[in-house]
């Protein structure tokens, strides 16, 4: 018998909310995150995309000015979500042996897809222009993809281990999954986990577009992300944090936390089939809903509320359909599914983790959040989808999951549980 | 061409901008590790940056030498020339 594990604390940065509450008023109202960028690089390089999901609260606003200049933007955001997330958690002080945890069975794991790209260019633009004695000594530890997992771990004294999951745009989920696998190998009693991303720099934007995975819908931002639509044309660049507290059930009962739901089960699974394009009968997505399922010791049929992948290409959403039909065969019908990037944009590294932020709060709240600009569903994808209004999900035992999908072939899938 | 004031006042800014601390705390016979307790990556930020702000060098194996503010606006003056 495995471990129960359970969430006690959440936090989030992004396009449509500095934190949680914010986060989940907007998602239940729909509310699209995607604006043009006012900046003079967009103009200079001729950028084929002129728009992105850029967090709602710079986090310079939050954080210390030494703090701001020591972190690449990737580390501010993680760094933000996190200090929500362990607040929420009931832990007042970033003492962790002041709010009752041992920091050697205290983790982090922290995803990011990219790391400290603006970092990584910004010191890149100084080498060339100003030469090498002027690239800053703090270059390193701002841009290696760990350092926000390293600086978390920092701030809140946790000492056993710090992780760093990097899986492309599966990293955010694959950092929960690594943390359940953590927890119920008895190693930790309690992990911060979650994923970051800052990367709306132009050089990611142009690579991303020349991929001909970004959406052009330059005239009407707001309209561009929408997944499962007939008209939909791309994915919608975001950036943005999201954070959870995973705790043992016995350590959050021991210091009388306060329960969103359950952690029941995760999987990690790979295509081999092409670094970029989903295996298109979607095999590796369905091994992972399975085995996540299978951890969860949950039937197809106990899933009420699936928060999709989704990004919004036109290619990427049908696979994820025919994993989920391979999955839960007619049971999918009964299923609401949330497309949340139609609001946040795609988050990348920090997607599947702000999407578990969202799928533990339908669960707690049993109401799953809206998809916008959903005008006409592709008839390839019959899926139950959330519009409109939040869909409530009823009484009862539910299980929920939440997916993500990244270049590299990565598949994983967490499963959350009513408590 | 700055004088040892104005340098101090550069000097405070650049500390203040990487670690935060006030800048009036910035005082000649602070010692940058004792007083101030900045580690070797800020001391090296803060001498690029001064390399910049006041058209100086100051070689690597020197800032082992710079123990206190003090010791930093007098190297900068001098070096200035």
């Amino acid at each position: 018998m495995s471990k129960r594990l359970v969430i006690t604390g959440l936090g989030a940065t992004t396009p449509i909310g500095g934190d949680v509450p914010t986060l989940w008023t907007n998602a239940l109202a729909g509310t699209p995150g995607a604006r043009t960028l006012e900046y003079d690089w967009v103009e200079k390089y001729q950028l084929p995309v002129t728009f992105a999901a850029e967090v709602a609260v710079e986090p310079a606003e939050v954080l210390s000015r030494p703090e701001t200049k020591r972190m690449d933007r990737s580390t501010q955001l993680g760094m933000v979500a996190s200090r929500e997330a362990w607040a929420d958690a009931g832990f007042g002080s970033a003492n962790p042996e002041e709010g009752g945890v041992d920091p050697l069975r205290f983790a982090v794991s922290f995803a990011t897809g990219i790391g400290g790209v603006w970092t990584l260019l910004n010191a890149w633009d100084t080498l060339r222009e100003k030469g090498p004695r002027r690239v800053m000594p703090m270059t390193v530890p701002m841009l290696m993809p760990n350092g926000a997992a390293g600086a978390i771990s920092l701030a809140f004294g946790a000492r056993a281990g710090a992780r760093t999951s990097v899986s492309a745009c599966a990293s955010g989920v694959e950092s929960l999954v690594l943390a359940m696998d953590l927890l119920r190998s008895g190693q930790v009693d309690v992990v911060l986990a979650g994923g970051t991303e800052g990367s709306i720099h132009p050089l990611p934007l142009a690579a991303f577009g020349n991929m001909q995975a970004l959406s052009r819908r330059n005239d009407d931002p707001a309209a561009a992300s929408r997944p499962y639509d007939v008209d939909r044309d791309g994915f919608v660049m975001g950036e943005g944090a999201g954070v959870l507290v995973i705790e043992t059930e016995e350590h959050a009962a021991a210091r009388g936390a306060r329960v969103y739901a359950e952690l029941a089960g995760g999987a990690v699974t790979a295509d081999a089939h092409h670094i970029t394009a989903p295996d298109p009968e979607g095999l590796g997505a369905t091994r992972a809903i399975n085995q996540a399922l299978a951890s969860a010791s949950a039937a197809p049929t106990d899933v009420t509320h699936v928060n999709a992948h989704a990004t919004s290409t036109p290619k990427g959403d049908i696979p994820e359909y025919t994993a989920m039909k391979a999955a839960f065969g007619e049971h999918t019908d009964s299923i609401c599914v949330s497309a949340t990037k139609s609001q946040t944009g795609h988050l990348l590294g920090a997607a599947g983790a702000v999407e578990s932020v969202l799928t533990v709060k339908a669960l707690a709240d049993r109401k799953a959040p809206v998809t916008i600009n959903l005008d006409n569903q592709d008839p390839e994808i019959p899926l139950d989808v959330v519009t409109g209004t939040p869909r409530e999900l009823g009484d009862g035992d539910q299980v929920a999951i939440c997916s993500s999908f990244g270049f590299g072939g990565h598949n994983a899938v967490a499963a959350f549980r009513t408590v | 061409m700055a004088d040892k004031n104005e340098i101090l006042a550069g000097l405070a800014e650049i500390v203040e901008e990487e670690t935060g601390l006030e800048a009036d705390e910035v005082q000649l016979e602070k010692s940058f590790t004792e007083d101030l307790d900045i580690d070797s990556i800020s001391m090296m930020t803060i001498v690029v940056n001064a390399e910049e702000k006041f058209d100086v060098k100051i070689p690597d194996e020197e800032v082992k030498n710079l123990s206190t503010v003090g010791d930093a606006v007098n190297y900068i003056a001098n070096a200035q020339g």
